[in-house]
C-alpha cells in the first residue's frame, strides 16, 4: 500500500500535469495573433509592443524611429544567422521582409536559435514565417523556397530584389546576406552588382570561433569578387585543427552575436545613427572586433563592378566640394601577432608555387586565400584542342562512352 | 594540395579558355563545347590507366549534369548516381557535387548530400579560373573524396554493396 507522502506526491505530480494541460488549451485557443497596428506609438504602456523601441527616439539616439516601417529587407539563408536576423527585424518594426531559402528545418539544426523541434521538416521560409507573422503581425511578409544560385531562380530572385518592395515594382532597401556558402554568395554579389543594391554579407567561420559583417555599396566599397574572402584571422594554430570526419561546426553563441552585429549595422544604416561598419570582424577566442574598410578593386573580375565604380567615380566628380576635405582614416599596419596568416592548411611548397600578393589589411583580418597575378603559378598545360564538332555532337560522343 | 598521381592525373586534363557562365547566351556554348572535349579526354585517360570512374551528362543547356561513379574495393565496385547545378557565378566558383544516396550517411557532406570538399579545394580552384573546368572538378574534388570515404562507408558497415551489380 501507497503512503500518504507517496500519494502526496503523486497528487502533485498530477496537478502538475494538468496545469501543462490547461496551459496547452489556452495557448490554442487564444492563439490569434494580435490586431495590426496602423501607427507605431510611443505610449508606454504594456500593450504597446513599440514603445521602448520609440523610447530611441525620446532620448534622441535615434531621429525618426517610425521609419523603420518604410524599409524592405530580404534576408538570403534563413539558417542560424539568417533566422535570428529575421526575428530582431520583426521585432523591430520592419515593414517587409523578404526570405530566401530552399532547406528544410532539420532536427540537427537545434543547436541554433530561433526553430523549434516540431518544426522539423517544414521548410525554413515557412516555419519562420509562421513564427514571425505571429511575434509581429504588422511586418509584411514574402517567401521563397528555392535555391538562388541555378539559372532560374537567380533570374526570380533578381527581379524579387528589383521589385519586391513595400510597394510592388520598387526596389527593397536592403538585401543582407545569411548564407552558408562560397557559390551563394558569389550569387547575390552578381545580382547586387548588376542591379546597384547595397547588401550585407555575414559569415560565420566552420570553426564556429569567429565571424564578421560587411557592408557593400556597389563601385563604392570592395565587393565580394574585388577580392579573395575577408575573414577573421585564426589564432589557432591550423596544425591542430582537426577537420577529419567533420565539415562544419556551429555554435548558437557565435551565430547570434554574428546575427546581433549585423542586425545593429542595418538599424544604423537604415535610421541613420551611430556609425555604420564597413567590415566588422569577431575573434570568439579572443574577444577580439577588428574593423577595417576597402575600396572597390578596379581590376575586380565582375565587369558590372567595374561599371558601377565608373559610376560611382562621375558622381564623385559631380558632386560639390566640400570645405572640409574628410581626411581618410589611414589603417595602422602593426606588427602580426596572430601567427597564422593563412585560414586554410596550405603547404609551404603550395604557397611558394602559387601564392600572390595579400592586401595590406589590419590586425586580425586576412584573407581566406591568395591569388597569384594573372598567369603566374596557376596550372599551365595543354588546352582544349578546337575540333569541328557541335556541342550536341559531344555529348553524344560523351553519352557513348 | 593532391598527391603525385592526383596532380600528374590533372595535368593530363586540357585546359579550359572561354571565361564564360550559363548566364551568357553564345559563349557558354563554347565554354560547354570546351568543357564536353575535356571531359571526354580525361575519361578517355582513366580508360587508359585502367581507372575508368565516373560518367557525366547535361540536360541540353549545360545547366544540369548527372552521371555516375564507382568505386572499386575489394574487387567489388560500389557505384553511386551524381548531380549537380551549375551556379550562375560559373566557372568563378565551382559547383556542388551531390551524391543523393548518401545523404545522412556521412558527416563530410552538407544538406542535400552535398559532397564536403577539403579546404585545398577552393583557394586551388579560384587560382585557375577560367581553366579549370568539371573535369578538374571531378580529378580534384569527387575522386579524392570518394577515395577517402568509401572505404570508411565500407568498413563501418554503413554501405553494403549491391548484389546485382556487375563487379
Ligand atoms: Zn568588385
Amino acid at each position: 500500500m501507497a503512503t500518504v507522502e507517496e500519494l502526496k506526491l503523486r497528487v502533485r505530480e498530477l496537478e502538475n500535469e494538468l496545469i501543462k494541460c490547461k496551459q496547452r488549451r489556452s495557448s490554442e485557443e487564444q492563439n490569434q495573433p494580435r490586431g495590426r497596428i496602423e501607427r507605431m506609438s510611443a505610449e508606454v504602456v504594456d500593450s504597446n509592443p513599440y514603445s521602448r523601441l520609440m523610447a530611441l527616439k525620446r532620448m534622441g539616439i535615434v531621429e525618426d524611429y517610425e521609419k523603420i516601417r518604410s524599409f524592405t529587407v530580404a534576408v538570403v539563408g534563413v539558417g542560424g544567422v539568417g533566422s535570428v536576423t529575421a526575428e530582431m527585424l520583426t521585432r523591430c518594426g520592419i515593414g517587409k521582409l523578404l526570405l530566401f531559402d530552399y532547406d528544410k528545418v532539420e532536427l540537427a539544426n537545434m543547436n541554433r536559435l530561433f526553430f523549434q523541434p516540431h518544426q522539423a521538416g517544414l521548410s525554413k521560409v515557412e516555419a519562420a514565417e509562421h513564427t514571425l507573422r505571429n511575434i509581429n503581425p504588422d511586418v509584411v511578409f514574402e517567401t521563397h523556397n528555392y535555391n538562388i544560385t541555378t539559372m532560374d531562380n537567380f533570374t526570380h530572385f533578381m527581379e524579387r530584389v528589383s521589385n519586391g518592395g513595400l510597394e510592388e515594382g520598387k526596389p527593397v532597401d536592403l538585401v543582407l546576406s545569411c548564407v552558408d556558402n562560397f557559390e551563394a554568395r558569389m550569387a547575390i554579389n552578381t545580382a547586387c552588382n548588376e542591379l546597384g543594391q547595397i547588401w550585407m554579407e555575414s559569415g560565420v567561420s566552420e570553426n564556429a570561433v569567429s565571424g564578421h559583417i560587411q557592408l557593400i555599396i556597389p563601385g563604392e566599397t570592395a565587393c565580394f569578387a574585388c577580392a579573395p574572402p575577408l575573414v577573421v584571422a585564426a589564432n589557432i594554430d591550423e596544425k591542430t585543427l582537426k577537420k577529419d570526419g567533420v565539415c562544419a561546426a556551429s555554435l548558437p553563441t557565435t551565430m547570434g552575436v554574428v546575427a546581433g552585429i549585423l542586425v545593429q549595422n542595418v538599424l544604423k544604416h537604415l535610421l541613420g545613427f551611430g556609425t555604420v561598419s564597413f567590415y566588422l570582424g569577431y575573434n570568439a577566442m579572443l574577444d577580439f572586433f577588428p574593423t577595417m574598410t576597402m575600396k572597390a578593386n578596379p581590376q575586380c573580375d565582375d565587369k558590372h563592378c567595374r561599371r558601377q565604380q565608373e559610376e560611382f567615380k562621375k558622381k564623385e566628380a559631380e558632386r560639390p566640394k566640400q570645405e572640409v576635405v574628410q581626411e581618410e582614416e589611414e589603417i595602422v599596419h602593426e606588427e602580426n601577432e596572430w601567427g597564422i596568416e593563412l585560414v586554410s592548411e596550405v603547404t609551404e611548397a603550395e604557397l611558394q608555387a602559387a601564392s600572390g600578393p595579400k592586401p595590406d589589411l589590419p590586425e586580425g583580418i586576412t584573407v581566406a586565400y591568395t591569388i597569384p597575378e594573372k598567369d603566374e603559378g596557376a596550372s599551365s598545360g595543354q588546352t582544349v584542342e578546337e575540333t569541328d564538332q557541335s556541342l550536341e555532337e559531344l555529348m553524344a560522343q560523351m553519352r557513348k562512352m | 594540395m593532391a598527391d603525385e598521381a592526383t596532380r600528374k592525373t590533372v595535368s593530363e586534363i586540357p585546359l579550359l579558355k572561354t571565361n564564360s557562365g550559363p548566364r551568357d547566351k553564345e559563349l557558354w556554348v563554347q565554354r560547354l563545347r570546351e568543357e564536353y572535349l575535356a571531359l571526354i579526354k580525361y575519361v578517355e585517360n582513366n580508360k587508359a590507366a585502367d581507372n575508368d570512374w565516373f560518367r557525366l551528362e547535361s540536360n541540353k543547356e549545360g545547366t544540369r549534369w548527372f552521371g555516375k561513379c564507382w568505386y572499386i574495393h575489394e574487387l567489388l565496385k560500389y557505384e553511386f548516381d551524381m548531380e549537380f547545378d551549375i551556379p550562375v557565378t560559373y566557372p568563378a566558383t565551382a559547383p556542388e557535387v551531390a551524391i543523393p544516396e548518401l545523404d545522412g550517411k556521412t558527416a563530410k557532406m552538407y544538406r542535400g548530400g552535398k559532397i564536403c570538399l577539403t579546404d585545398h579545394f577552393k583557394p586551388l580552384w579560384a587560382r585557375n579560373v577560367p581553366k579549370f573546368g568539371l573535369a578538374h572538378l571531378m580529378a580534384l574534388g569527387l575522386g579524392p573524396w570518394l577515395a577517402v570515404e568509401i572505404p570508411d562507408l565500407i568498413s563501418k558497415g554503413i554501405i553494403q554493396h549491391k548484389e546485382q551489380q556487375s563487379s
